[in-house]
């Protein structure tokens, strides 16, 4: 690469001064408020409130309702990335064998991403809903038990697929636009060498997509953290007890709903930890196992 | 080994487009059959045709005994050199060579022995742990080759397998293809638009032209005996010169007499330059036609030169070879010789030759 000389000393810092302004306002400083709230302690009116340390991060994890939101996390986020990006993949490579109206295809399956998180939420809450949700009432005339405001795991399926569908959009473009960068003269080499064509897809296309796929991980993951709060809200309201309440989901409930300010703030820092912690993670571990061509 | 067999072969895509307009063809078991021809005329269709990388519209190819329209390219017991390579990127040099052989469950111990030859064969011993990346363009051609040979195929394919080389590479690759064909005698078939390629490798020469065969036949005779004028300028370099035989002649030509006076469709007259010389004062011989030219540029290539000359009255542009470093200066006048004996004739409506 080639290194820019700049004739002035501080234009390069100006050129940058709009970016680090921007990362300083939206996020530093409410991470350091949060950081500097969580250990304060608000007396029951609100009027003041001192500095109690690590009080708060002691009283919440020590709190069973927030290892139980840990663990909600964990199976909502894993769920909703996993079958969000194979439903994608899967739909890409259809997309691919399509000869005729591909634009058409594709601009369909494109829409879902244009529909706002709370709205998709309620969309699938009306088809869902025991009560008036046509699904429901289908699923109930074959017998199946449908109730997901009692039972929770029902409820965590319906938030999952709802989380999911939303995302597939998005890692659909992707995956299409990577199955187009393998080069087909690979393919029909393979397809020479004898290789089926499910083959074909796991030994040569997957392991050339994995970067994409990669990427897609770690969007989903980030995305089913954190910007999936409408949807849970629309759809359960993090309930029934608790049973879709995730991380982000309970630090809001905590704070605006309770009003325990001081222990919401320290879950956003855990939340914020988890997160660093995670993509770290991912960037150090799964990326090694990933050929970039 | 096998012989391949194509009858009548047409391929039409989508759109209709007739890419392949009927091409009869047979590759003798152990041959090295190149195609050749110009960009677009369907050499390589033809060629995936024979994969089953691309569906017959019409006609029939045979490999060995079977009719192979209806296989898979994996049933075909073929194996192809791509022109881009088509390496695994992902896998290393071994997991390439091995990958065709695994997915017909080979032996692992055959699979081994196979991948060993290979790669002693082609001197890619020390890369089998590398990936195609860490490669240059030649060690990658060898690695392609070398996919190809471990599999020990019925036959051969190659798409353009040199294109992506320099020079001096391709001239190397091209004299260890002709080796390593000549040594394991299987049956290939080789694409190329570079006719210098064609010429050097070929059992049969087979000229392509707009999804037509224009000439099928040894290097040799097609250099000599071109069928038509468009063989006659596509082989040879620089082509073939070429002059349009009109009512009065040629202006500037003196022929024998007689040569030029049967009554005939419209002419074109063909002669190479190597077979044309420059006069220096000597009479004319009886057998001997001659050219009055206006130089108009020298090409100096190294052991020979070619000097170009125009004929009077706006008269064609001739090339004539000349040993060694020539002197010529654009505007002089020269005269140029050519004996009869290496005359080319073509009908000009129909481009046959007479
Ligand atoms: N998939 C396709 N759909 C439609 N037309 C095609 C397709 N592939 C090739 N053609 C057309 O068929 C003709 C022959 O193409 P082909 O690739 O066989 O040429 P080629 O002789 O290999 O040329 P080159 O030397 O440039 O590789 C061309 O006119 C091309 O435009
Ligand atoms: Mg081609």
């Amino acid at each position: 690469m080639q290194k820019a000389v700049f004739p002035n000393k501080l234009l390069p810092y100006l050129l940058l001064a709009p970016q680090v302004a921007i990362t300083l306002v939206f996020f530093y400083w409410p991470a350091s408020q949060a950081l500097y709230q969580s250990m304060l302690k608000e007396d029951p009116f609100g009027l003041k409130s001192k500095f109690v340390g690590l009080q708060n991060f002691a009283q919440v994890l020590g709190n069973p309702d927030y290892l139980n939101s840990v663990r909600v996390t964990v199976v909502f986020s894993v769920s909703t990335a996993v079958l969000a990006m194979a439903l994608a993949l899967f739909l890409a490579t259809a997309a691919e064998k399509v000869v005729r109206g591909k634009g058409f295809y594709r601009t369909m399956l494109i829409w879902p991403y244009a529909v706002a998180p709370a709205v998709a939420g309620l969309l699938w809450l009306f088809m869902f809903n025991p009560s008036m949700g046509t699904f429901a009432y289908l699923l109930r005339d074959a017998g199946y038990r449908w109730n997901p405001l009692l039972d929770g795991d029902q409820a965590m399926l319906l938030v999952v697929v709802a989380a999911a569908w939303k995302q597939i959009s998005y890692n659909f473009l992707f995956f299409v636009a990577a199955l187009q960068s393998v080069p087909r003269s690979l393919i029909e080499a393979a397809a020479i060498d004898g290789a089926s064509s499910t083959k074909r897809f796991w030994t040569i296309v997957f392991p050339l997509i994995a970067p994409t796929t990669f990427f897609l991980l770690v969007v989903n993951t980030v995305y089913a953290f954190f910007d999936t709060f409408g949807i849970i809200d629309a759809v359960t309201g993090g309930g029934p007890a608790q049973a879709t309440q995730t991380l982000v989901y309970k630090v809001y409930n905590d704070g605006f709903v309770n009003l325990d300010l001081g222990g919401s703030a320290a879950q956003s820092v855990i939340l914020m930890a988890i997160v660093i912690a995670l993509t770290a993670i991912q960037f150090r571990y799964v990326e090694k196992r990933v050929h970039y061509a | 080994m096998a012989k391949i067999e194509l009858k009548d072969v047409r391929k039409v895509y989508a759109g209709n487009v007739e890419a392949v307009k009927g091409v009869s063809l047979s590759v003798e078991d152990g041959a090295f059959v190149v195609l050749v021809g110009p960009s677009g005329c369907g050499k390589s269709t033809l060629l995936r045709m024979v994969a089953g990388l691309e569906s017959i519209s019409s006609g029939t190819v045979q490999i060995g005994d079977r009719v192979v329209n209806d296989l898979e390219p994996a049933e075909r017991d073929i194996a192809m050199v791509f022109q881009n390579y088509a390496l695994y990127p992902h896998m290393t040099v071994r997991k390439n060579l091995e990958y065709g052989l695994k997915n017909r469950k080979m032996a692992p111990a055959e699979i081994a022995r196979r991948v060993d030859e290979a790669a002693k064969m082609l001197e890619i011993g020390a890369l089998l742990d590398r990936r195609p990346g860490q490669l240059s363009g030649g060690q990658r051609q060898r690695v392609a080759m070398g996919r190809a040979l471990v599999r020990e195929p019925a036959a051969f394919l190659f798409d353009e397998p040199l294109s992506n080389l320099d020079a001096k590479l391709r001239v190397q690759m091209r004299a260890e293809i002709r080796r390593l064909q000549r040594r394991l005698r299987t049956t290939s078939l080789y694409v190329t638009h570079d006719q210098l390629e064609a010429m050097t490798l070929a059992d049969t020469l087979v000229v392509l032209n707009a999804g037509r065969i224009e000439q099928a036949g040894s290097p040799m005779e097609v250099y000599e005996r071109p069928a038509s004028l468009f063989v006659a300028t596509f082989i040879g370099s620089p082509a073939m010169n070429l002059l349009p035989l009109g009512e009065q002649g040629i202006p500037g030509l003196t022929a024998p007499e007689g040569l030029f006076s049967r009554t005939r469709p419209a002419e074109t007259l063909g002669i190479r330059p190597e077979h044309m010389r420059v006069v220096d004062g000597e009479a004319p011989r009886p057998e001997e036609m001659r050219f009055d030219l206006t130089v108009s540029g020298v090409e100096v290539v190294g052991a020979e030169s070619f000097v170009y000359g125009t004929l009077p009255k706006g008269g064609s542009e001739i090339a004539v070879r000349v040993p060694g470093y020539s002197h010529a200066e654009p505007g002089t006048p020269l005269t140029a010789a050519a004996d009869t004996s290496y005359l080319h004739r073509f009908d000009r409506e129909t481009g046959r030759r007479i």
